[in-house]
């Protein structure tokens, strides 16, 4: 019982982060989506995405300081590619709000955060390398897990193997 | 002795004569060369390629190149059922396989509705501790070899060695063990096992004092990391640091106190952080001082578990796992405490597959990392290998 309790105390403290955002962005950004599990909204226009995370790491109530995660997705019904991000007040405000971020699937780009958070930089570059969005303004977009020659992106949905690499049989 | 200005000048050779210096040459070029250390290097703690730019002794840039051993550890996941998962996980940070694993297990159990024995909680916790242990040792042990002293690998190595054998005993395999499962356990502890634990840590609070009057007070060991790699806290975090390395900067953070799972609110631990008394803070040596810290702190949490356990009377340890693990539609993103930082999951289910739509692991190693470009500038080249030592990376994490 006294989990449940805790649990939606932190969605309030998320929700109360996310009206912040809301009241400087309005329409930049979608409506809140109050789940208990991982509370979230979406940055509706991209271009602003830079902006918006350096409001949220600087504004004084809000002081997402740490990015704990960046994970890409596919959404192939939508024809779109997305990045969620899991920010957090480390060690301030304790207070922690998703972020997501759609581009078109074939050709979109996400403007990057890397000059926000440092750690975004491997980040995007993992999901660059594995889903294949770019990151504008990243300062050097390139694979990091996948070798730099390498087809295709593996995380998609609908990635098929290359046949051969550097000579060698790559599906065994 | 007479001060030289020698701003501007370049790179000069001098000479001294009695009391005043002189300039034999000035503007003497250097040339920059490229220095690849690894893939295959043993300070690199397994294949990971470290490109740098060097100029004489001093490193200008050092750029890692990882992906040696990429096995689509994400990909796997998006085509196994929610259980086949926790092996895999097991070979992300293999010197820490059961922390992996409850990360893992505690991420899908969020979505799941569902509630665990507390006996299990118990075992989890216990195994986890046990496990934070031993690869704290290698990281430990690992280190000193980096720096030139052997005696302790072998001391902890030999330590580490009953660690992995109550493991083994427990679950059946010696590091991928495929032991914490979602929902449960595969089996309960062996007999006697919690016996053999409380022995074990009897055994090892003086070995722990030894190791540290080896390493941590050994004038080479302190002379090669103090002030060696410092990083500021504010910095550690932007960089998304986690574990004993934010620790080592001084943030008192620990997912078990700050983000608490299972059991950890009941038990009584402290989060240690170096006071800079014996290291400047953020350097190679508060890193390293964490984990020696957090061992003792471990030995307490396990004693503490040993106590409190509820008894195995009735106990099926698989008696909370669902028959077909399908978890309600939505996301979350989960994490724990491991050895080398947060290992987060985040799981996309759909509502009907019994596999996860997306599976993202965070790796701690990776992240810590990141920070290496910076952390290396202007460092020598033998304070690099210092540096990466006190990262701790297990690169079957950072590739994944």
């Amino acid at each position: 019982m006294e989990e449940g309790k805790n649990i939606s105390q932190s969605l309030q403290e998320s929700a109360a982060a996310y009206s912040i955002i809301h009241e400087k962005f309005g329409s930049a950004i979608s409506d809140f989506d109050a789940n208990e599990t991982m509370p979230f909204f979406e940055v509706v226009d991209t271009s602003l995405w830079t902006e918006i995370a350096l409001f949220m790491r600087e504004h004084p109530k809000l002081q997402f300081n740490y990015m704990a995660c960046l994970t890409g997705v596919d959404y192939p019904a939508e024809e779109k590619l997305g990045i969620i991000c899991n920010f957090e007040s480390l060690a301030l405000l304790n207070h922690k709000l998703a972020v997501k971020v759609k581009c078109a699937r074939n050709g979109g780009s996400i403007p990057s955060v890397a000059c926000v958070w440092h750690t975004a930089n491997w980040h995007e570059r993992e999901a660059y390398d594995m889903f294949g969005m770019l990151f504008t303004g990243h300062p050097e977009l390139k694979r990091i897990l996948c070798p730099d020659d390498w087809e295709g992106y593996p995380l998609r949905k609908d990635y098929k193997v290359q046949d051969q690499y550097h000579g060698i049989k790559v599906p065994y | 002795m007479q001060e030289l200005d020698t701003a501007g000048l370049g790179s000069v050779r001098v000479t001294r004569q009695s009391d005043t210096v002189v300039i034999l040459e000035k503007d003497l070029a250097t040339e920059q060369m490229v220095l690849a250390m690894g893939p295959q290097h043993p300070s690199t703690h397994g294949v990971l390629k470290l490109e740098c730019l060097t100029d004489g002794e001093v490193i200008t840039q050092a750029e890692p190149y990882l992906g040696y051993l990429h096995r689509c550890f994400e990909k796997c996941c998006e085509n196994v059922d929610y259980p086949a998962v926790v092996p895999y996980t097991d070979r992300l940070d293999y010197l820490a396989g059961m922390n992996s694993e409850f990360s893992y297990a505690i991420t899908v159990e969020k979505l799941l509705d569902i509630e665990i024995p507390r006996r299990v909680e118990f075992i989890r916790v216990i195994v986890a501790e046990l496990n934070r242990i031993a690869s704290h040792l290698v990281a430990i042990g690992t280190y000193g070899i980096d720096l030139g002293a052997f005696t302790p690998f072998l001391f902890c190595f030999r330590d580490r060695e009953i660690i992995l054998g109550l493991l083994e005993w427990a679950s059946g395999a010696r590091m991928l063990y495929n032991y914490i499962w979602v929902g449960g356990l595969a089996y309960d502890v062996p007999t006697d096992f919690l016996k053999r634990v409380k022995e074990f840590v009897t055994y090892f609070r003086p070995k722990a004092r030894e190791l540290s009057e080896l390493l941590t007070e050994n004038e080479i060991f302190v002379k090669r990391t103090l002030g060696i790699g410092i990083m500021p806290a504010d910095v550690a975090i932007n960089y998304g640091w986690s574990g004993p390395m934010l620790r080592g900067s001084g943030v008192k953070w620990d997912l078990r106190r700050n983000d608490p799972y299972s059991i950890y609110p009941e038990l009584d631990f402290k989060v240690p952080v170096p006071d800079g008394k014996l290291s400047v803070i953020g350097d190679c040596l508060s890193r390293h001082l964490v984990r020696a810290w957090e061992m003792d702190e471990s030995l307490k949490i396990i004693e503490q578990c040993i106590d409190k356990m509820p008894s195995a009377e009735g106990f099926n340890p698989r008696s909370a796992i669902p028959k077909r693990i399908r978890p309600k539609a939505g996301e979350v993103y989960g994490r724990a405490e491991n050895p080398r930082g947060e290992l987060g999951f985040y799981i996309e289910s759909d509502g009907k597959s019994t596999k996860p739509l997306r599976c993202k692991a965070r790796s701690s190693c990776f992240v810590n990392l990141s920070a290496m470009k910076d952390l290396s500038k202007g460092q020598l080249i033998p304070d690099l290998v210092a540096i990466i030592g006190s990262i701790d990376i297990v690169l079957g994490e950072v590739d994944r």
